[in-house]
């Protein structure tokens, strides 16, 4: 079986540094697949670089069996990709409701709505706030609404960039679990970045290790947690 | 008493005027922090393009004056939107991402060729025009008689109509959607599949359009224009803009409405030699000390 999202060779450059270092990573139709590593180790960087911002320099970028490597970011993110980045990007002067509706840009308005309200059943909360202003939001209802917008386009994969950030853990419990839940009911393919390495891992079928911009390590999540490295260095307070 | 009122009812006509303008400049700014400095001069050139229009209409026999003035503003903002498509595709996009000064002095260059393109094909010479609508209403108030003209209900009328379709197009329609997207956060409307240059280019022909409506307007209201108005105009609806809160559309409107007002009521009760000193002291002093302007945010400023 060919992935749906594979990277080979990947490089990425902010001006003359080089963000990421020849990455290979794959990622199959239905699977979680986590992405963990120190600050600063280009994680965000490999996220949008997939989105074609930055792009790759070097490498190879396919999804569903097509060079997306060139392709201007809006057409890659038309081919149900959806990404919630790093620090949620709320829209802040748009209403919860439009923020959502940006989600579904050129999409028909029937679907819309039906996809919005799966949403607010994932989300409830998100309901009881279509009218207030995104910016006004509190950081874990931010966070639901970035992944309730990315949602909204009905993506085959979601990018899902530190959806755990700052958030008290009773949130944290509920994003995991919404995202566990649309795994298994949806068969929706997620890459998850994230710092909590351990929830991340038992959560993902499997996981890649980037250090300074490289892979340093791969394997199924159980087996990643097993391992003695991985736990000094992400699991037991250290980064 | 009438003469103020007087002065009110001028101040607001002009402020409306200069509103429309300003609504480009802060689109613009708003969407890609960028000063359109060549914005004045696409007013300028659709208020030759209107002047050309009606010229021509005339001389093909269209005598019905609504008529005439509906294909003028629809030739002259059609032509106007796409010297600002191609403003924005030659001068800023190539600029995009380089250092923050670049587009700027691109901008002040495509003014100035704006400009010396008007003056070659039209002349330095001013261009007057007869009155097209004629008349007014007057109302006679302790000896001193208050001139409200169709041509100032014209230009009430129809730059109100301008702007709330205009403010229908941002708030309600998906372009209007993309368009708010891309100003508070170009990056992540990207990532929801919304083609940011286009709706980029977009916003320069919708705020060159509106311009070239102001262009006609200021054509009836004044019967003369040359190559310079759009500096003039120009730096005052940018005044306006920034008055008003740069980024923020009634902001803008109302920034409009205050110069308006002030350049009148300076002309009428001080000097009217001095009357465009009026307006850029106010853009220095607002600039000083109150940079965020009326209804503007702190947060406006983009990095
Ligand atoms: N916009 C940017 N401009 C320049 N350097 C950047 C930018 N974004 C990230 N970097 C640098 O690239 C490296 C990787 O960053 P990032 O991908 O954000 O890491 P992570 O998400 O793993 O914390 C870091 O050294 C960071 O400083
Ligand atoms: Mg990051």
């Amino acid at each position: 079986m060919t992935a749906l999202l594979s990277l080979a060779g990947v490089t990425a450059y902010y001006g003359a540094i080089q963000a990421l270092k020849g990455v290979d990573v794959e990622v199959n139709e239905g699977e979680i697949v986590t992405l963990i590593g120190a600050n600063g180790a280009g994680k965000s960087t490999l996220m949008m670089t997939i989105c074609g911002s930055p792009r790759a320099r070097d490498g190879r970028i396919t999804y569903d069996g097509q060079d997306i490597t060139q392709l201007p970011t809006h057409l890659i993110m038309r081919r149900d990709i959806a990404q919630s980045p790093e620090g949620r990007r709320i829209f802040p002067r748009m209403s919860v409701y439009e923020n959502l509706l940006m989600g579904a840009h050129g999409r028909p308005a029937a679907e819309a709505s039906e996809t919005m309200e799966q949403v607010f059943g994932l989300f409830p909360r998100l309901r009881e706030r279509r009218l207030q202003r995104g910016g006004t939001l509190s950081g874990g209802e931010q966070q639901m609404l970035a992944i309730g917008r990315a949602l909204m386009s009905r993506p085959r994969l979601l990018l899902l960039d530190e959806p755990s950030l700052g958030l008290a853990p009773l949130v944290v419990r509920q994003i995991f679990g919404a995202i566990r839940e649309l795994n298994r009911t949806t068969g929706l393919t997620v890459l998850l970045v994230e710092q909590n390495a351990f929830q991340a891992l038992r959560l993902a079928h499997r996981g890649y290790v980037l250090v300074n911009g490289a892979i340093t390590m791969a394997g199924t999540g159980a087996d990643l947690l097993a391992r003695p490295e991985i736990r000094a260095a992400y699991l037991e307070g250290g980064h | 008493m009438a003469y103020a009122l007087q002065q009110l009812i001028n101040g607001v006509t002009l402020g409306m005027i200069y509103g429309l303008i300003a609504v480009g400049y802060t689109m613009v700014y708003g969407i890609i922090g960028m000063i359109n400095f060549a914005h004045g001069d696409v007013f300028m050139i659709g208020s030759f393009l209107s002047l050309i229009a009606l010229l021509g209409l005339s001389a093909l026999g269209i005598t019905s004056v609504p008529l005439a003035l509906a294909l003028t503003l629809l030739f002259a903002a059609a032509i106007a939107a796409l010297y600002g498509w191609t403003v924005e595709r030659i001068a800023y996009r190539p600029l995009r991402g380089s250092f923050r000064l670049a587009p700027l002095i691109s901008a002040i260059g495509m003014s100035i060729v704006l400009q010396n393109f008007a003056q070659v094909s039209q002349g330095a010479r001013s261009k007057p025009m007869t009155g097209l609508i004629p008349g007014g209403f007057g109302l006679t108030i302790e000896g001193f008689t208050v001139q409200l003209s169709y041509v100032q209900i014209s230009i009430v009328a129809t730059t109100l109509s301008m702007l709330a379709l205009f403010t229908w197009l941002v708030t309600r329609t998906s372009l209007g959607r993309s368009m708010r997207a891309c100003e508070q956060d170009l990056k992540m409307a990207g990532l929801l599949g919304i083609d940011t240059d286009r709706t980029i280019s977009l916003t320069f022909v919708i705020g060159a359009a509106l311009a070239a409506v102001a262009g006609l307007m200021f054509l009836l209201y004044y019967g003369v224009i040359d190559f310079y108005i759009g500096f003039i105009a120009g730096v005052k609806a940018f005044t306006a803009a920034v008055l008003g809160g740069i980024g923020s559309l009634p902001g803008a409107v109302l920034g409009g409405l205050a110069i308006g007002l002030i350049e009148t009521f300076w002309s009428a009760y001080f000097s009217t030699q001095y009357k465009d000193v009026a307006a850029f002291s106010i853009l220095i002093i607002v600039l000083i000390f109150m940079p965020t302007g009326i209804l503007g945010r702190a947060d406006v400023e983009k990095v």
